[in-house]
């Protein structure tokens, strides 16, 4: 069977679900961030799907930039965490609940 | 024929490299599992007519990002305590199913499309060239905007990580 536009489609959901998955269940303050970029990766593939089939270029040029944002946040997101464990030692998500009642 | 076993493939194996990459216990596990899901990945980019983004997906992405990940697993030094009750054990896999629901409601959706077949474009349809035409011309702004992003996220981290001097 030829593969569709919908192939590529389907599989970016699956990611992008998988990804939201590993976010809203894993503690490790890392994984959530991996799980986040998973997600911005399934975003990546619908972005290059939807190029292909409508023949613009122009999302090319927005996966470019969605990698470079995610890259930025990547790193400041990682500094963050090296700061939240020198201050308590655990980047547990259930261990930072300052704000929490 | 060649590029429906290569979509099937590339696809297939990012889709268990990221599901290893949610359920693995060890962070440096997940983050080697999540590398191998951003070369497949960048195959698929290839198979889509995409050969700047695919080396960009393994340049910046696969090779830059998750290197620094991986540096900051290694020097947190996380000990077994942080990670004990976070492996994805059965009673955890029980939450599959929503978000498999998730993802059913989205396919239901892109099923009603119809097959929607790729047209045939140019033979240099994602070529460096192309890309850098429609760049620099008409997404320059963005573009400068987006290295001064950039030189705000390395003097953020830089103060952030910075280690206090007493």
């Amino acid at each position: 069977m030829e593969i569709t536009v919908v192939h590529y489609l389907i599989l970016s959901a699956a990611m992008f679900g998988l990804g939201l998955w590993g976010v809203v269940l894993r503690k490790n303050l890392l994984i959530v961030f991996m799980c986040i970029e998973i997600m911005l990766n399934a975003a990546n593939l619908t972005f290059v799907a939807l190029a292909r089939y409508f023949g613009k270029v122009e999302a090319h040029v927005v996966v470019f930039f969605v990698m470079a944002v995610a890259a930025a946040e990547a790193a400041v997101g990682l500094a963050i965490v090296i700061m939240m464990y020198r201050n308590r030692q655990t980047i547990r998500t259930d261990e930072w609940k300052i704000m929490g009642g | 024929m060649g590029e429906t076993i290569l979509f099937y493939i590339f696809g297939g194996l990012a889709l268990l490299m990221v599901f290893l990459t949610v359920v693995q216990k060890n962070p440096v596990a997940s983050a080697l599992c999540l590398v191998l899901a951003l070369f497949n990945l960048a195959g698929l980019y290839v198979l889509l007519m995409a050969p700047f983004v695919a080396v960009m997906q393994v340049l910046v992405y696969a090779g830059a990002i998750m290197v620094l990940f991986i540096f900051v697993i290694m020097l947190l030094k996380l000990r077994d305590q942080d990670l004990i009750d976070d492996q994805v054990t059965l009673p955890k896999l029980i939450s599959l199913p929503l978000a498999a629901l998730f993802i059913y409601i989205l396919v239901k959706k892109f099923l009603t499309l119809g097959p929607l077949a790729f047209p045939p474009v140019d033979a240099n349809f994602g070529a460096p060239k192309e890309v850098a035409g429609v760049l620099f011309s008409k997404y320059l702004i963005p573009f400068e905007i987006t290295s001064i992003l950039l030189l705000v996220a390395i003097i953020g981290v830089v103060l952030l990580a910075k280690k206090e001097s007493r």
